[in-house]
């Protein structure tokens, strides 16, 4: 500051008026072309945004004139058949949203749980090193979860535990179907563990955060008329915080839809559509990663549609977890 | 005591059990994760890894040397092209337009953005630069990558922005400076840490990105550090590795995977450590 300071003094002591027009005339052009180069980044996003649809838009027109509205309800995906290929969304739609659903009905409920255990529960000592942990492994990047749910955890759920669950439902009717076997390493299910445990860092983080906004006074005069922490977290702190929460819990689901790594190596690639949870299946996201390298013409274009079709669906679900996000947020500065 | 109380505290008790079990059940998954790869990475890794090229299939011995290049150059190419744009677009937002309607728009569609899925931005990029250029090509990895660096610059930039005190910049005014020396010589000035910071952590953020990469840059077996062919990086390396069986394949994908976390974890921690120490609050 104190260079400018010295400038500004230069520019007032100039000796003829002309240096002194210059140097103002210098100092106006930076000024304007400054404003002019962050406007014109600030509508860059907007053009990243417009370039997006447009490209896939693009993209996808082949197989939107080839396939039209069938698109979505066929469930037939053979992209090598004589004499046109036929392409059908029904299969990876199916498998993005059950396996988003399964790893939503894992993660929330345990996210909420840690982070009420960081809220309340746990000592002061060890809340900070925990908060800091969870969020540091929110940053992993989702292939190394992949790779861990290929190598690891599918062989472990296949040899053991889904085997016992199938045996434990095999007699009863319709349970018998969803949890019907044989169990593999490569299944929607293992699919669905890998990205709960995922989101669950990006869950406990964020309802830390919005826990975190509850004034303490409200807490406390909930526990000074006697009531539990269970009381508590259930009347006083989810209640005030519930836009957030849900906020976040779309935001996570909006990970959770459009996440490739973590899913592609263990989902199976099978665009079957089955009953069961162990059998193998296949989310739009994995689709594209695993054949989109080797397509070309009419399938490449539906893997394109797919992708629009994921980026519709993402979209809607992040626009309603951000519109709900800036009520508390407008909440809390208000 | 009275059967009200006993039931309320039960049911506290349980829920609290519950919350504990949930703790443990998280973070043992998560230490599990971290343990099996540092496990697996450190007995992979040795010094061939950081000075032999990426093997073929079924011979032993080889490294990921082409790789770890390709992936530096990508990142920083792609960060070097992502962070200015995103923070000048930033600064508009918090600066210039702090309340005006192309702002709350930008703002908007900046946090979808944020959080979109990165193997859309790879289509965007393979529609948008793959096909016009004919190939694949390194470069268009590297924009892939800005392409997901400039929503968090932006997201950041504006934060840290917004936390320098308004007082500043009367007074930087009132000796007469232009609005954009006022920006770049006194607000970038008291925001510089948390500035670094957004960019550190959009850096960890594309470190590890592999869905942008898979039809931008493709990956390959040799050296290359040709901007216009594919060029070898560790995700996509580490993604062909693991869909093969071959075991020497196997190992170098682990020790890959181990430093691609290293990576990320130095500089979220870096970033932290910076946010912490000289943000102004």
């Amino acid at each position: 500051m104190t260079d400018m300071a010295v400038e500004a003094a230069q520019v007032a002591q100039s000796d003829t008026p002309m240096d002194r027009a210059r140097a103002l005339s210098a100092f106006k052009f930076g000024d304007v072309s400054f404003y002019w180069i962050t406007r014109l980044s600030a509508m860059c996003v907007l053009l990243i945004l417009g370039g997006i649809i447009i490209s896939l838009i693009v993209g996808a027109w082949p197989a939107i004139q080839e396939f039209g509205f069938s698109f979505l309800f066929t469930q037939r995906w053979a992209p090598s058949a004589q004499p046109s290929p036929v392409l059908g969304a029904l299969g990876p739609i199916y498998g993005t949203l059950l396996t988003s659903v399964i790893a939503m009905a894992i993660a929330v409920p345990v996210g909420l749980g840690i982070a009420i255990f960081l809220t309340e529960l746990c000592p002061m000592s060890l809340r900070r090193p925990i908060a800091m942990a969870i969020e540091l492994l929110a940053g992993i990047p989702s292939i190394i979860y992949g790779m861990w749910g290929f190598f690891v955890l599918g062989p472990f759920l296949a040899n053991t535990i889904e085997p016992a669950i199938i045996a434990l439902f095999a007699p009863i009717p319709v349970l018998n179907s969803i949890f019907a076997g044989p169990a593999s390493n490569l299944s929607l299910f293992n699919a669905s563990l890998v990205l709960a445990i995922m989101v669950l860092p990006f869950i406990t983080a964020i309802s830390r955060d919005v826990f975190a906004t509850v004034p303490p006074v409200l807490k406390e005069s909930a526990y000074g008329m006697g009531c539990t922490t269970w009381e508590v977290a259930r009347n006083v702190m989810i209640p005030y915080t519930r836009v957030g929460l849900i906020g976040g819990v779309m935001l996570a689901l909006g990970r959770a839809l459009g996440e490739t790594m973590a899913v592609a190596f263990i989902i199976g690639n099978s665009f079957k559509i089955t009953p069961s949870i162990f059998a193998p299946g296949t989310t739009i996201s994995a689709a594209i990663a695993s054949e989109f390298a080797e397509a070309d013409g009419v399938h490449q274009s539906g893997l394109i549609l797919l992708g629009l079709l994921l980026f519709v669906l993402t979209f809607i679900v992040l626009t309603c977890a951000r519109l709900m996000l800036m009520r508390i947020e407008r909440r809390q500065g208000a | 005591m009275n059967p009200i109380y006993a039931s309320r505290k039960r049911t506290d008790f349980i829920i609290r059990g519950l919350c504990i079990a949930a703790a443990i059940f998280g973070i043992g998954w998560l230490t599990l994760i971290l343990g099996s790869l540092l496990w697996n990475g450190l007995t992979s890794l040795g010094l061939n890894v950081f000075t032999q090229m990426t093997p073929p299939p079924g011979v032993t011995g080889g490294g990921l040397l082409n790789a770890i290049v390709g992936s530096l150059i990508m990142t920083i190419i792609g960060v070097a092209i992502g962070a200015p744009l995103g923070m000048f677009a930033g600064t508009y937002l918090a600066e210039y337009g702090r309340h005006d309607k192309l702002s709350s728009v930008i703002r908007f569609i900046n946090d979808v953005l944020l959080s979109a899925p990165s193997i859309i931005i790879g289509l965007f990029i393979y529609g948008a630069v793959v096909v016009p250029m004919g190939g694949f090509s390194a470069f268009a990895g590297s924009l892939a990558l800005a392409v997901i660096v400039i929503p968090v610059v932006v997201r950041t930039t504006e934060d840290m922005l917004m936390l320098v005190p308004t007082a500043l910049r009367e007074a930087a005014s009132a000796l007469g400076l232009p609005r954009a020396y006022v920006i770049t010589r006194v607000a970038y000035k008291a925001a510089r840490a948390g500035l670094i910071t957004g960019v550190l952590l959009a850096t960890a953020r594309v470190a590890g990105e592999t869905a942008p990469l898979l039809f931008t840059a493709l990956s390959n077996q040799f050296w290359s550090i040709d901007l216009t062919k594919t060029m070898a990086n560790l995700p996509v390396t580490i993604n062909n590795f693991v869909n093969n069986p071959d075991p020497n394949w196997k190992n170098l994908a682990w020790a890959g995977a181990l430093l691609i976390t290293l990576a990320v974890l130095t500089l979220n921690i870096a970033a932290r450590y910076l946010g912490a120490e000289r943000t102004p609050k």
